[in-house]
């Protein structure tokens, strides 16, 4: 009994490594999305490209695409652009979100960049982001057939999260019903 | 790594264009304002490592700081305000962590270490309490004296090594 | 040349650190006085090496040597000359050679002055040492290895973080790192006692001055980390609660019962294996803290480079040390007997009473800063876990612990009454009573903090001064001589818990009375805050050695005015970045504090804060190191002095 006593605080300290260990392996600053599997929430957002019709909710789902946000103010986003060009000449339906910005300043990117998004919509005030619980530029939600969110990325896409962890996920849900 | 890195400068991109509370920000109702106040110094920034949104200057803390704000004047409660925010961003931007089953340890924890330690405190008292120190037998009384008189030796430290 | 020079003597030092630790366990075990000799000898050459790598690197520093790579990378020319030295341990490669240092410097100490030492307890307390010193030389030389060059080099260095570029961060990392490694001591004599089987009154007389002066820098840096994100963070907070912050306050807690408990060891026989496990965890604590923040499992307001790899390697260094000792504890520690008899109410019993709380607030920030942690892993939510949890559990903790601080130190050894303790505390629990009272019928129920606070504060006070004021009464026929005569240790306790009684004070203070405001001026612009009134004077571009500023020089008149408060909006280019120095006007009744933010066409942004009473937070913690300073110096407490009432017995263990 009492040499149990005196083992409590090994046995602690075991547990206590053990969650430390595997934590290292992650990151901290990464926060979980609240709306895997859940529909997008309603917007209807002004068009960043002149004459366009803009974007809105209704216009997700039906095939697993890609919701983008982006900025002209955002670094991040520059590196990123080339990898969402190529998406789309790989056929990847990509829709973009203007985050926090004019829409001038978010038409002069795809101009200057080139533009990979089949809809694209500028939320001036930041609104729509913050429903979506966007935290800063670039984030990118992948949505399914449904119009739900299935996976959030934060921060540019790489080719290997591409290779890696998104496409894998595009074509499961492809195959889904 | 890289990705960090990215983010923060995602991040940093993002500050500097304002300053945590600002005057145009304010509620014209006194109450209503420090209603505000209050709840936005326990809603955690997620941009910024660790502080709440009241203390922060990125954009987007000053953008729930607006809408607690909005939530507050059309006559949300503060929990309302809040679970606003939480649908949106999760737990982590409470600052004060919501009573669930998974936080028990944390909420209770504290009081079951000080329950735990009184026991044991209590515990080593009673074993230890002069009649039960008396209780030692012939036996372990001489061992006793025996060891005090070696002590003596030992303690004034002239004789260093160790002899038993 | 002096980055190789350094190289070099930090891995002669790795090779004595295993000479260090080989030969005294080795020699210890086998009363091989040879052997321990060797042992003490590599312990004073090791810290001369190790003194020769700290000054290569400050000295590559200080000549603004960009060929090595961590001096490019974290100072430059423009940097005044203290903040190029202090740089040496601004990046995470310097602080812990600092580490190193202070540790080598430590183990020096322990050979040189540790001569009234049993040889075999001393041998082991080196050998234990030395190890320790080997894991934090090998994780320098593997993993952070300061002297890299750099080819070509560059003409000019990365400046270092300008928040870092303060005189109280000059000092801040070295106090902590005294404190951190100073509770190293107590661990390598923690698990000698283990290895040796025995711990008497000898041990911990050792100890407790070890402790005790680990103990005294980290509440001085500690306190000077407080005072430093008040003025320098500029937005007048001085507690964060942040995972940074919690790392060097749970060794603190801890190390505070530490000090506590090895007194009742000293002078009774008891809490024996409580104490050593004590002294283990205190030091694991500065491991785990520290150390976690920089792996980069939690974050915090205060950055740090964040590398996994480096936290696998120190995962790696707390399972050696911590695990180690605590398994080593569970095989020997159930041996060890202590046979005191244990008086609930007693100054035992009191200490014992302290024990449990410190132990228990230590467990709360532990659950406070780690839980999120394990939460993530269980169901893969974020929490955070911020100041109003603290406040819903440290607080409540901290209250009666605070309570038993004044009592505790009236009680006597062995066996007391606690009818006759009040008695001898009479006059400050009805001064404290009357303060509660009043404050009560002046603040109503709304005011109950505040007039706890109040009471709490006065009973700390007049508690602590009751202390001396107590021996000096009874012998006030001689008063001279009874100051005289009184023990620097009885001084020490009655400033250490007077400065609890000021922190208390303070932190009242601010709670339930600071107001701030926000405003939008203009040059010529006034504003009344806090029965003052504020003009705008001045809003100019004005330069510093290595930034440019905006300065906002304020012209207060009013409430113990006239005077001039200036604060301004650094930006150093060099490191692209940007600062606030707060413009402070320091009272004892109050600091009226301002900070300048962004300028747009109705004005620049002025928030002001009205902080009551808040310096004596910091004059609390200054006066509670300054009484374990005056501790430390009693000559009771010099090392190896006999003390009149030596422990019972020694604790011999049975040989397993």
């Amino acid at each position: 009994m009492k040499r149990l006593l005196f083992l409590t605080p090994v046995a602690l300290f075991v547990v206590l490594i053990g969650v430390f260990f595997v934590s290292l392996q992650r990151d901290p600053s990464l926060l979980p999305s609240m709306l895997i599997g859940k529909p997008v929430p309603a917007f209807n957002l002004p068009p960043v490209r002149p004459g366009d019709q803009g974007f809105a909710n209704a216009d997700l789902g039906g095939e697993p695409m890609l919701l983008n946000i982006y900025a002209s103010w955002c670094a991040a986003c520059r590196i990123e652009h080339p990898m969402l060009m190529r998406l789309r000449r790989e056929g990847v339906t990509i829709h973009g979100l203007d985050w926090k910005d004019e829409p001038e300043a978010g038409f002069g990117v795809l101009q200057n960049q080139g533009d990979p998004y089949a809809r694209v919509g500028n939320d001036r005030s930041g609104r729509v982001g913050i429903d979506l619980g966007v935290s800063g530029a670039p984030e990118t939600f992948v949505i399914d057939k449904a119009g739900k969110v299935r996976y959030r990325h934060v921060g540019a896409i790489s080719i290997e999260d591409w290779d890696q962890k998104i496409r894998p996920l595009m074509e499961r849900l492809k195959a889904e019903l | 790594m890289k990705r960090i890195l990215l983010i923060t400068a995602a991040v940093t991109a993002l500050s500097g264009t304002a300053w945590a509370v600002e005057p145009d920000e304010m509620l014209a109702d006194p109450k209503l304002e420090a209603r505000a106040h209050d709840l936005s110094r326990e809603v955690r920034c997620v941009v910024c490592q660790n502080q709440s949104i009241d203390d922060s200057d990125a954009a987007l803390a000053r953008d729930l700081r607006i809408i607690i704000r909005e939530r507050i004047a059309a006559g949300d409660s503060d929990d309302q305000a809040l679970a606003f925010l939480t649908s949106r961003y999760g737990s982590f931007v409470q600052l004060n962590p919501p009573m669930r089953a998974d936080t028990l340890a944390l909420w209770f924890g504290p009081l079951a270490v000080l329950l735990l330690g009184a026991v044991g405190t209590f515990v080593y008292i009673r074993g230890r309490s002069p009649d039960k120190a008396a209780a030692l037998s012939a036996v372990e009384e001489a061992e006793l004296a025996d060891l005090l008189k070696h002590d003596v030796v030992k303690s004034d430290g002239t004789k260093r090594n160790e002899a038993g | 040349m002096s980055a190789e020079v350094g190289q070099f003597a930090l891995i002669l030092a790795l090779l004595l650190a295993l000479v260090q630790s080989a030969a005294p366990l080795w020699g210890a075990a086998r009363g091989d006085g040879v052997l321990m000799a060797v042992g003490r000898a590599a312990a004073r050459l090791q810290a001369g090496f190790v003194i020769l790598a700290f000054a290569c690197l400050a000295y590559a520093y200080v000549t603004s040597d960009f060929s090595v790579a961590l001096v490019a990378a974290h100072s430059n020319t423009a940097q005044p000359l203290p903040y190029r030295f202090a740089a040496t341990w601004g990046s995470h490669e310097g602080s812990m050679l600092l580490w190193v240092l202070i540790l080598a410097i430590f183990g020096g100490g322990v050979a040189f002055f540790g001569g009234t030492l049993r040889e075999t307890l001393q041998a082991r307390v080196l050998g234990v040492q030395g190890l320790i010193g080997m894991a934090f030389l090998s994780f320098l030389i593997f993993t952070s290895n300061p002297f890299l060059r750099l080819s070509p080099a560059p003409l000019e260095g990365t400046e270092l973080n300008p928040l870092l570029q303060d005189p109280g961060l000059v000092v801040h990392p070295p106090m902590l790192y005294l404190g951190y490694v100073g509770f190293s001591m107590a661990f390598c004599f923690a698990v000698a006692a283990l290895i040796e089987g025995r711990v008497d009154a000898a041990w911990a007389r050792w100890v407790r001055p070890w402790v005790l002066a680990a103990w005294i820098p980290l509440t001085l840096g500690i306190t000077m980390g407080s005072a430093w994100a008040y003025y320098e963070l500029g937005w007048g907070g001085w507690w964060f609660w942040d995972p940074v912050e919690n790392a060097s306050l749970m060794p603190w807690l801890l190390g505070t019962a530490l000090l506590h408990s090895a007194l009742v060891l000293e002078r009774r026989g008891a809490l024996v294996s409580w104490t050593i496990l004590l002294a283990i965890l205190t030091f694991s604590l500065s491991l785990v803290g520290t150390f976690l923040v920089r792996s980069g499992i939690l974050t915090s307001v205060h950055a740090f480079a964040v590398d996994p790899r480096r936290g696998v390697y120190v995962l790696g260094i707390i399972v050696l040390t911590t695990g180690a000792s605590l398994a080593l504890y569970a095989w020997r520690a159930p041996a060890i007997r202590s046979g005191a008899v244990f008086q609930p109410v007693s100054r035992e019993g009191g200490i014992t009473l302290n024990n449990l709380f410190l132990t228990a607030l230590c467990a709360t920030v532990f659950l406070g800063t780690f839980s999120p942690v394990f939460i993530e892993m269980m169901n893969g939510d974020k929490i955070s876990v911020g100041p109003p949890y603290y406040a819903r559990t440290f607080a409540p903790l901290a209250i009666p612990l605070l309570l038993i601080a004044a009592f505790g130190p009236m009680l006597n050894w062995k066996r007391d009454a606690v009818r006759q303790t009040l008695t001898r505390l009479r006059i400050p629990a009805v001064i404290a009573g009357l303060v509660l009272l009043v404050a009560l019928l002046l603040g109503g129920l709304k005011g109950v903090v505040t007039a706890g606070g109040l009471g709490l504060a006065a009973w700390l006070l007049l508690g602590s001064a009751a202390i001396l004021g107590r021996r000096w009464w009874a012998q006030r026929a001689y008063l001279g001589r009874a100051i005289r005569t009184t023990p620097r240790a009885m001084v020490g306790l009655t400033l250490a818990h007077a400065g609890v009684g000021l922190l208390v004070l303070g932190i009242t203070g601010v709670t339930s009375w600071h107001s701030d405001k926000v405003v939008s001026m203009r040059p010529g612009d006034s504003v009344v805050f806090a029965g003052r009134t504020l003009t705008l004077t001045t809003l100019e571009t004005v330069n510093g050695p290595n930034y440019e500023a905006r300065q906002a020089r304020l012209k207060v008149t009013g409430q113990g005015a006239p005077y001039t408060l200036i604060s301004e909006r650094r930006f150093f280019p060099s490191a692209q970045s940007q600062t606030t120095e707060a413009g402070i006007h320091v009272r004892p009744q109050g600091n009226l504090y301002v900070s300048v933010g962004e300028e747009s066409a109705t004005g620049v942004v002025v928030r002001m804060w009205d902080h009551p009473l808040i310096v004596w937070i910091w004059l609390g913690g200054v006066t509670m190191a300054l009484g374990g300073a005056v501790s430390l110096s009693d000559r009771r407490l010099r090392l190896g002095a006999s003390v009149k009432a030596p422990m019972a017995q020694p604790q011999p263990v049975a040989a397993e």
